[in-house]
C-alpha cells in the first residue's frame, strides 16, 4: 500500500493511543483513550451542545431550536413511515443512531488537517459499526420476542407458502435475517473507508505528480484536484447517507419485530 | 489496513468508548433532550390545528349569523311593507270621511248663503217697487195734477217692471 511514494492512504485509519493512556485498562481489557474515542466524544458533545440549543421550548422556534426539531421531526416521519405510530417510542435511540452516525461522518470530513491535526472516521472502523449493528440488531430481536414470543419466526415464513417449501423457505429466510448486523455494520464501514481511501490515494497523486515534474504536477496534478473537489462534495452526501440508511434500515427491521409482516 | 491489522489490541477500547459516547447520547440527548424537543413541536402542531379548528368554526358561525340577519332583514322589511300599506289605506279613508264631512258643511254654508242672497235681493226688488211708486205718484201729482192711488201707482209699476 505505501508504494506511491511517502503517502499511505490507509495510515488515516490507524488508532493511537493518546495522552499516554496506553495501558489504561479494565478488567483485563485495554481501554486506551485513543484518536478513536477522542472523535467519539466529540460526536457526543457535538450532537449534545446541538440538541440543547433546541431546548428552549419556545412555540415560535428561532433558527437552532427550528433545526433541531427538524431533525428530531425527520426521525418521527421516518419511523411512522415505516412503523406506523407505535414507532414513536424508537424515536430517542434512532435520533441518537442517526445524529451519532451522522456528526462522526461529517466530523471525520472536515479539514483539519490543514492546521496539522488529524482527523479520524471512528464509524470507518468495524468494531465500532459493528456495536451499532449489533445494537439495533439486539434490540430488534427483543423487541419481536418479547411482542410475539415464538410467533416471531412466522417472519421468516412469507405468507401464502405451500406446506413443501416452508422447511427451505424457513432457512433462506432465516440466513437473510442473521444477514441483516453485517449488512447493516458492514455497509457504513465499508462506504466510509471507501470514500476516505479514495480521497487519499488523489491526494497522494497531486502531491508525486508535482513533486515528479512541473507539467506532471499541472496536468495529472490539476485533474486529480478537481477530482477531488467533486469526490469531497460526493463524501458529504455519502456521510449524509449512510446515516440514512442506517436509520432507516434500523426502522425497517424494528418494522418487522413490532409487525411481523 | 489498520483496522484488521490493530483489531487484536484495539477491539476493547473501541467497543468501551463507543458504549460509553453512544450510552451518554442515547440516555442523556436521546431519552433526557429528545422527548422535551418534540414535545415541543407536537405542542406547536396541535396548537396550530387548534387554533385553525377554532377558525373554521368561528368562519362557520359567521356564515350562520349572516345567513340569520339577511332572513331577519327580509323579515323586517316586509313586515315595515305590510305597516307603511296599512298605514296609507288608514290616511286614505281618515281623509275620505274628513273631506265628505268638509263637503258637507261647505254644501251646508253655501246653500244657507244662497238663501240669504234670494232673500236679500227680494227685499231690494220690494224696495225698488216701493220707491218706483213712490216716483211714479210724484210724477202723476207733478204733471196732471192728480192725486194717483197707491194700487194704481203700484200696479203701474209693476207691469212696467215686468215689459223691462
Amino acid at each position: 500500500m505505501a508504494e506511491s511514494g511517502k503517502i499511505d492512504p490507509m495510515h488515516q485509519f490507524a488508532i493511537e493511543p493518546l495522552f499516554g493512556t496506553d495501558h489504561l485498562s479494565l478488567g483485563g481489557f485495554n481501554i486506551a483513550f485513543t484518536n478513536s474515542a477522542l472523535y467519539m466524544v466529540l460526536a457526543a458533545v457535538v450532537l449534545w451542545i446541538f440538541v440543547i440549543g433546541g431546548m428552549k421550548r419556545e412555540l415560535v422556534p428561532g433558527r437552532w431550536q427550528m433545526a433541531v426539531e427538524y431533525m428530531t421531526g425527520f426521525i418521527k416521519n421516518l419511523l411512522i413511515a415505516n412503523i406506523g405510530d407505535k414507532g414513536r417510542k424508537y424515536i430517542p435511540y434512532v435520533f441518537s443512531l442517526f445524529m451519532f452516525i451522522l456528526l462522526a461522518n461529517l466530523l471525520g470530513m472536515l479539514p483539519l488537517g490543514l492546521v496539522g491535526l488529524h482527523p479520524f472516521t471512528f464509524t470507518s472502523h468495524f468494531t465500532a459499526t459493528g456495536v451499532l449493528a449489533i445494537m439495533s440488531f439486539s434490540i430488534v430481536l427483543i423487541v419481536g420476542f418479547a411482542k410475539h414470543g415464538f410467533h416471531f419466526f412466522s417472519l421468516f415464513i412469507p405468507h401464502g407458502t405451500p406446506a413443501l417449501m416452508i422447511p427451505p423457505l424457513f432457512l433462506i429466510e432465516l440466513v437473510s435475517f442473521m444477514v441483516r448486523p453485517f449488512s447493516l455494520g458492514l455497509r457504513l464501514f465499508v462506504a466510509m473507508t471507501a470514500g476516505h481511501v479514495l480521497l487519499k490515494v488523489l491526494a497522494g497523486f497531486v502531491i508525486n505528480s508535482a513533486n515528479a515534474s512541473p507539467a506532471l504536477g499541472l496536468t495529472v496534478g490539476t485533474a486529480s484536484f478537481i477530482l477531488m473537489i467533486g469526490i469531497s462534495a460526493l463524501e458529504m452526501l455519502v456521510a449524509v447517507i449512510q446515516a440514512y440508511v442506517f436509520a432507516l434500515l434500523t426502522s425497517v427491521y424494528l418494522n418487522d419485530a413490532e409487525n411481523l409482516h | 489496513m489498520p483496522q484488521i491489522a490493530q483489531i487484536a489490541e484495539t477491539y476493547s477500547s473501541q467497543i468501551f468508548w463507543l458504549l460509553l459516547t453512544f450510552g451518554f447520547v442515547f440516555f442523556v440527548i436521546g431519552l433526557g433532550m429528545v422527548p422535551k424537543v418534540q414535545g415541543t413541536a407536537d405542542a406547536r402542531d396541535a396548537k396550530i390545528s387548534g387554533d385553525l379548528d377554532a377558525a373554521k368554526a368561528a368562519f362557520a358561525r359567521a356564515d350562520e349569523a349572516e345567513a340569520d340577519y339577511r332572513v331577519r332583514d327580509a323579515q323586517s322589511r316586509a313586515a315595515a311593507q305590510a305597516t307603511l300599506v296599512q298605514a296609507k289605506a288608514q290616511a286614505a279613508k281618515a281623509s275620505e270621511t274628513k273631506l265628505a264631512a268638509a263637503d258637507a258643511e261647505v254644501a251646508a254654508k253655501i246653500a244657507a248663503a244662497e238663501a240669504r242672497i234670494k232673500a236679500a235681493s227680494d227685499a231690494a226688488l220690494a224696495e225698488i217697487e216701493t220707491v218706483a211708486a213712490d216716483a211714479a205718484r210724484d210724477m202723476v201729482a207733478r204733471i196732471a195734477g192728480v192725486q194717483a192711488s197707491d194700487d194704481a201707482a203700484r200696479n203701474a209699476v209693476k207691469a212696467a217692471l215686468a215689459h223691462g
